[in-house]
């Protein structure tokens, strides 16, 4: 008897819970006390730069902006992005800890996430650098980098006295965010040094000290007096560092790492998504904010400060080209170049064309959209070498 | 010309550290070891030689904790399966899971203090030019324009290389790896010639790891500096016949390898005849030296000759009252 009346509450209780999951609505409004965040990073950001610590960064600026503890913070570290069962533990951790918001911050977390966000219709889902979402409870962020590395490509351009810069690419030429950035450093260089040529190495890794650090010796060693990357450790910038020539990083601010050589990096200011997406889905305002792509208007990128390295008058044009990316006068992927006389800057219309002489914009065209340089740009700028 | 210069520059840098984990994982095998823990002993070392450079700014001690630490992991491999007979392949796997997580585990702890290394031990570490010879052309830059650690690698095998084929010592180490009853029945102390070559081994693969960690992570702490370098050390054992002169040549056409994906298209540049090269997937290249370790184990194990090939006692515990 006693075992009957056991198994009738036990029943009862499990009724309970699955209509109670029912009734639990897709976008969660809970107090700011118990709300909790997850975050799948590739590496480590103790690591004090590079790719994790500037997500991360952008983590702790929203915990403070929003006034969340720590322990409402679930960090998942070194979670390869192309092991999808690494990933999919990690995300489970997460929600397993009470995470109502997973950010995972690599590309190859993309695939997992969309599939996941099927499974748990109650949580979101934003991952970062992907171009998937379900215009529910999974969306995407990234933004305009390609702005800030045209910025460091005027840098580069005037800082080279050999007119070769050496570039260490993460991935190949079928990558449109890292094709697209090296192709807007390039057309930064062009703007103020149409002699120089930006000499591309290709690591097909995101992370590898050694790998990346020895790529950029051997730019170095084919001339190369600028290294710039898009890559996500120091080591390019300290074999910079080492040789007696300069470089430009990627993330966050490289100059502790090679104080006599960096320039300028494009940087990320990844807290003014997360603020603004935990904002949302705290607020249950999740569904209006949608996919998000910012950029130097939003202050969601830019450059980090300019180093004592670069030659005199470098800010003063970076300024006036940046308020022209602001003010939308300048695309980069447009039909227009900048051009400098006595450090003014102005714009005259010139045709985009890749290194095989194709016309990729006409003088004068309008920009590339937004989808094409997210997805499509599978071209070199014309004074890009593939190495 | 400049272009293969740098390339074997390049080629020399990226097989220092093979030839120490390779060297150190010959003498362990010569006295009769097979000690599959180098790629653990190489992590091991590569902690060990960073952290005591990074706390203490001095490559000595960075190099003496590497060696201890790696002569340490040599000091329990031999202690498992010399007195405790315990299987030496299994030890040896275990001792790189043991290795690599341990290295791991501290690696984690050190990362959060964010420990670089001091400019004046980077500046040592970016390279030191041996005054006259680096003035020889070609040879020059490309022997002694190195980083200090590659002149060390170097005297290391030579000296291993004396020391297991000229010396007296070494002529009872490689009796003990080929027939330790013969060596025992003429009063040779088989259990210490093991343990002393294995730790002696050891040590050297720890090395060749806080290399790895110090040249190779260029003043960073990378936890994943060894990846993979240890067992291509072990490969190299059987590439190199045995020998540590061997091991010289090994080394270096193993750097190469793997700088040549880096550098195919400077080379193509250079000789556009070689136009073809460019063609080939990088990943072909990266997987080169394990096909040709491969050739090598096929062709050593067909040919009769009793030259260059593994002591026979290798990998078999030797206990005395089975005689």
């Amino acid at each position: 008897m006693k075992k009957r009346i056991a198994f009738l509450m036990a029943a009862v209780l499990v009724m309970a819970t699955v209509f109670a999951a029912c009734g639990t609505k897709p976008t969660p409004s809970a107090s700011p006390a118990v709300y909790k965040v997850g975050v799948i990073h590739i590496g480590n950001p103790e690591d004090g730069a590079g790719y994790s610590y500037a997500h991360d960064q952008g983590i702790v600026e929203m915990q403070k902006n929003l006034g969340l503890k720590d322990e409402q913070i679930v960090r998942k570290l070194n979670i390869g992005d192309t092991d999808s069962a690494a990933t999919r533990t990690a995300i489970e951790e997460c929600i397993e800890a009470g995470c109502k918001i997973i950010f995972a911050t690599s590309y190859g977390y993309m695939d997992t996430m969309e599939a996941m966000a099927e499974e748990y219709p109650d949580i979101i889902f934003s991952h970062g650098t992907g171009y998937k979402s379900n215009g529910k409870n999974f969306n995407n962020y990234f933004g305009r980098i390609y702005q800030p590395r045209y910025l460091a490509g005027i840098a580069a351009g005037l800082r080279t006295e050999s007119n070769k810069i050496g570039y260490v690419a993460a991935q190949p030429i079928s990558n449109s965010e890292v094709t697209g950035g090296i192709d807007a450093f390039a057309k930064g260089v062009a703007a103020v040094n149409p002699d120089a040529k930006v000499y591309v190495k290709v690591t097909n890794t995101w992370f590898d000290l050694a790998l990346e650090g020895s790529t950029a010796e051997a730019l170095i060693d084919l001339g190369c007096d600028v290294i710039a990357q898009h890559c996500d450790t120091t080591a390019p910038q300290i074999a910079a560092e080492n040789a007696g020539v300069w470089g430009c990083g990627y993330n966050s601010d490289m100059t502790d790492s090679a104080p006599n050589a960096h320039l300028t990096a494009p940087i990320w200011n990844w807290g003014v998504y997360y603020t603004t997406a935990v904002r949302a889905a705290m607020d249950g305002k999740w569904e209006e904010l949608g996919n998000y792509y910012g950029g130097l208007k939003e202050g969601f990128v830019d450059i980090s400060p300019l180093t004592k390295n670069c030659v005199e008058g470098t800010k003063e044009i970076i300024d006036q080209v940046r308020e022209l990316m602001i003010s939308g006068e300048f695309g980069v992927f447009d039909g227009k170049q900048v051009v400098v006389e006595n450090g003014k800057v102005s714009l005259v219309d010139e045709a985009l064309l890749d290194n095989q002489g194709n016309v990729i914009v006409e003088a004068g065209g309008p920009c590339l959209d937004d989808a094409t340089i997210q997805g499509k740009i599978n071209w070199y700028y014309e004074n890009v070498v593939l190495q | 010309m400049n272009t293969i210069i740098n390339f074997l520059f390049a080629a020399v840098k990226n097989g220092a550290p093979l030839l120490l984990g390779t060297t150190g994982e010959i003498i362990t095998e010569k006295s009769g070891s097979l000690n599959l823990g180098v790629e653990g002993i190489m992590a091991l070392g590569a902690f060990a030689g960073y952290y005591a450079g990074y706390k203490t700014g001095s490559l000595i001690m960075a190099i003496l904790a590497a060696f201890l630490v790696g002569a340490l992991a040599g000091l329990i491999f031999a202690f498992l399966t010399v007195t405790l007979q315990a299987n030496q392949n299994v030890t040896g796997l275990t001792l790189t899971i043991f290795g690599s997580g341990v290295a791991l585990f501290f690696g984690e702890i050190l990362i959060k203090q964010r420990p670089k290394l001091s400019a004046a031990l980077n500046a040592l570490l970016s390279g030191t030019e041996i005054p006259l010879l680096s003035k020889i052309p070609v040879i020059g830059r490309i022997l002694f324009s190195q980083n200090i650690l590659v002149y060390l690698a170097i005297i290391i095998a030579v000296l291993a290389g004396i020391y297991l084929k000229y010396t007296r010592l070494g002529l009872k180490v490689r009796a003990v790896g080929e027939n330790p009853a013969a060596a025992d029945a003429s009063g040779i102390k088989v259990a210490l010639t093991r343990y002393v070559n294995a730790m002696l081994g050891g040590g050297i693969c720890g090395i060749g790891g806080a290399y790895l960690a110090l040249i190779n992570g260029r003043g960073d702490w990378d936890n994943n500096s060894v990846s993979g370098q240890g067992w291509i050390s072990v490969a190299l054992v059987i590439f190199a016949r045995w020998s540590p002169f061997g091991a010289l040549l090994g080394s270096l056409v193993f750097g190469a390898f793997y700088v040549f994906q880096i550098r195919v298209n400077d080379i193509v540049a250079t000789f556009p005849f070689l136009g073809f090269l460019s063609k080939i997937p990088n990943a072909f290249y990266s997987m080169l030296p394990f096909v040709i370790t491969a050739l090598v184990l096929v062709i050593s194990s067909v040919q009769k000759k009793k030259v260059g090939v593994q002591p026979s006692s290798c990998g078999i515990n030797y206990y005395r009252e089975d005689r």
